[in-house]
């Protein structure tokens, strides 16, 4: 088991190393000269400044010799300077990557659990009406953007009926600490985790139905209810255990697309998490700080695949570690 | 395909969609850009403008017919491009086995890992909004999973009899590559590719709502991202676009399914 999370960390690195070389090159492929951006960025464009920025970060060395900079910065956690924000680009994201964990992780896990249920209950009683309004909307969930779902969540449960707050990530100026704070960040919460699970939730659903009508006709369900076992215990127990590791790979592969998401869902209900911050350094083009954040979004999908990995081999016995 | 209702309910949508596309500026020549009416005219009240105004006075029903271009169009050419781009380098890395597998795979490997859409973000965003940097970095966003099917199909079919037979005869590598493996793998790459449009459509979709669009081309996610700061006021702006969004999307990825059931049933439990 060691050895695996070993080679698959340092496969991670590797490909973390590639990025990171990627994000070199495409920074140089910004229009205008590095220097005279930032410069204009800080405000002030005379050529002695712009020859400092230059000899600052290293633009008047030879290409390798920068690359080489780049990675040295990044492996201590710096990202560069942002001259919009006036800030160190690590320390923007940093303060904004709790936002995000949160509203990613709450997504998903709202997503996984009720796509679940959902795809179990529409295999549970294939056919039925049950079966094809699940599908139905789930086809339709599916094929909705994000962004939508979001503008529709707002116009519905804010504008329509006063249930929910429409942006932010608490109630500004209202101070308040302890459980009355916790309460008032889920109420902020709900409407951007539901929009960005919504997709998901209809994913993993098509995939648990599919999944599990597959797993069913095999031989050892037939065994098992051969034995005598109960209904309950060979859908929980053999079926849906069997029938979760497409939906396990599948939530690995999804990692990044939940990421893209969350830029969207964060943009429309301003939750200030890094893809709120990277729509800010969109707006603003600040490559500095929207590299960084994409290195930033890079590096969490790494670290999701790891998980998904060990969770799969977790999931699935017949899966030895050494792989 | 004709069989399965899904299949020909998207059959259905699609072809309205394309018929939108291709006929709706002849018969509405109304420019989408240009004021017709007052702003924020609600929708249903006028027969000339039937789904109402935006904040400048313009047509949204204009907006919507000519945003079906921009989006078909987009969504169709970037997944040419990205087939362009992963068949050849899943057939080779499939025919060719070995060395050339691992380099190919581990390439391909790599632009799977990188978030998709923060990269076609940041790919718009510097090589500057227009309609080919949208294509390009959709392509390149969405090319792996080609690369990665094809590589299957062709490293099944490498050790049929009638390529064994090809080879005997002597044909080139590319003869047999073009003319004995690929047409037979081609089933489950349409599949992909009728499903790619549907996600090329949401991406191009979502860049442009970011205002990371062809700034001279109206398109539906604009419509939505030019609306969203009426929403309050103005409901009809940022509904009816995206239900143009959901519709085509839907559509497409019945095809998708109805295309699978018939072309392939090995493929359906795979998903995406």
């Amino acid at each position: 088991m060691l050895s695996f999370v070993a080679q698959r960390v340092v496969k991670g690195v590797i490909v973390l190393l590639a990025i990171i070389v990627l994000n070199f090159f495409l920074i140089r492929l910004a229009p205008g000269d590095p220097a005279v951006v930032m410069a204009g960025e800080a405000g002030a464009s005379d050529q002695v400044f712009v020859k400092q920025l230059r000899e600052k970060f290293g633009l008047d060395k030879p290409l390798p010799e920068q690359l080489f900079i780049y990675v040295k910065g990044i492996a201590t956690l710096d990202l560069g300077f942002s001259f919009r924000q006036q800030a160190p680009v690590s320390k923007l994201i940093l303060e904004r990557l709790p936002a995000t964990l949160l509203l990613t992780l709450t997504a998903f896990a709202i997503s996984l659990a009720l796509g679940v249920l959902f795809g179990t209950f529409a295999a549970r009683f294939a056919g039925t009406f049950l079966d094809t309004a699940i599908t139905i909307f789930a086809l339709i969930f599916y094929a909705m953007p994000i962004f939508w779902v979001a503008l529709m969540g707002i116009l519905l449960f804010s504008v329509t009926v006063d249930w929910l707050p429409s942006f932010g990530y608490e109630t500004v100026g209202a101070n308040l600490t302890g459980l009355a704070h916790v309460v008032d960040v889920a109420r902020h919460l709900i409407m951007p985790a539901m929009t960005l699970g919504l997709f998901f939730m209809a994913t993993y659903t098509r995939m648990t139905r599919a999944s599990m009508l597959e797993v069913k006709r095999l031989d050892f369900v037939k065994t098992a209810r051969a034995k005598g076992l109960s209904d309950a215990v060979i859908q929980r127990r053999h079926v849906l255990r069997n029938a979760l590791l497409p939906v396990v790979t599948l939530a690995g592969v999804h990692a990044g697309t939940l990421i893209g998401g969350a830029v969207i869902t964060e943009t429309v209900f301003a939750w200030p998490g890094i893809g709120r911050l990277m729509y800010d350094a969109l707006l603003q083009r600040d490559y500095n700080l929207l590299l960084g954040v994409f290195v930033t979004c890079s590096v969490m999908v790494l670290i999701f695949n790891l998980i998904t990995d060990l969770v799969y081999r977790l999931v699935d016995p017949r899966i030895e570690f050494a792989a | 395909m004709l069989k399965s209702p899904s299949g020909v309910a998207g059959l259905v949508i699609l072809l309205l969609a394309v018929s939108v596309a291709v006929f709706g500026p002849l018969l509405f020549p109304n420019s989408p850009w240009r004021m017709v009416q007052r702003p924020f005219l609600p929708p249903f009240t006028l027969s000339t403008v039937p789904l109402g105004t935006d904040a400048l006075g313009r047509d949204v029903f204009a907006g919507m017919i000519f945003g079906a271009r921009v989006s078909l169009l987009v969504g169709l050419v970037s997944t040419l491009v990205a087939l362009v781009v992963g068949v050849p380098i899943g057939a080779m890395a499939g025919y060719f086995g070995g060395k050339v597998d691992d380099a190919l795979m581990r390439f391909t490997e790599f632009f799977q890992t990188i978030p998709s859409f923060a990269l076609a973000i940041v790919l718009v965003a510097i090589l500057q909004p227009s309609i080919y940097s949208i294509v390009a970095s959709i392509a390149v966003v969405s090319w792996p999973p080609v690369a990665r099917l094809v590589r299957g199909e062709v490293l099944s079919l490498r050790t049929r009899e009638y390529v064994q037979a090809a080879v005997v005869t002597g044909q080139s590598n590319t003869w047999i590559i073009l003319r004995e493996i690929l047409p037979n793998a081609l089933s489950p790459v349409i599949v992909l590719a009728s499903l790619m449009v549907a996600t090329a459509i949401l991406l191009e979709s979502s860049l442009s709502f970011l205002g990371l669009g062809d700034p001279n081309l109206i398109s539906w996610g604009y419509m939505v991202g030019a609306g969203r700061t009426v929403i309050r006021q103005a409901w009809w702006i940022t509904v009816f676009p995206g239900v143009a969004i959901l519709i085509s999307v839907l559509g497409l990825n019945l095809i998708g399914e109805g295309l699978n059931d018939a072309l392939n049933p090995r493929l359906s439990r795979e998903g995406r």
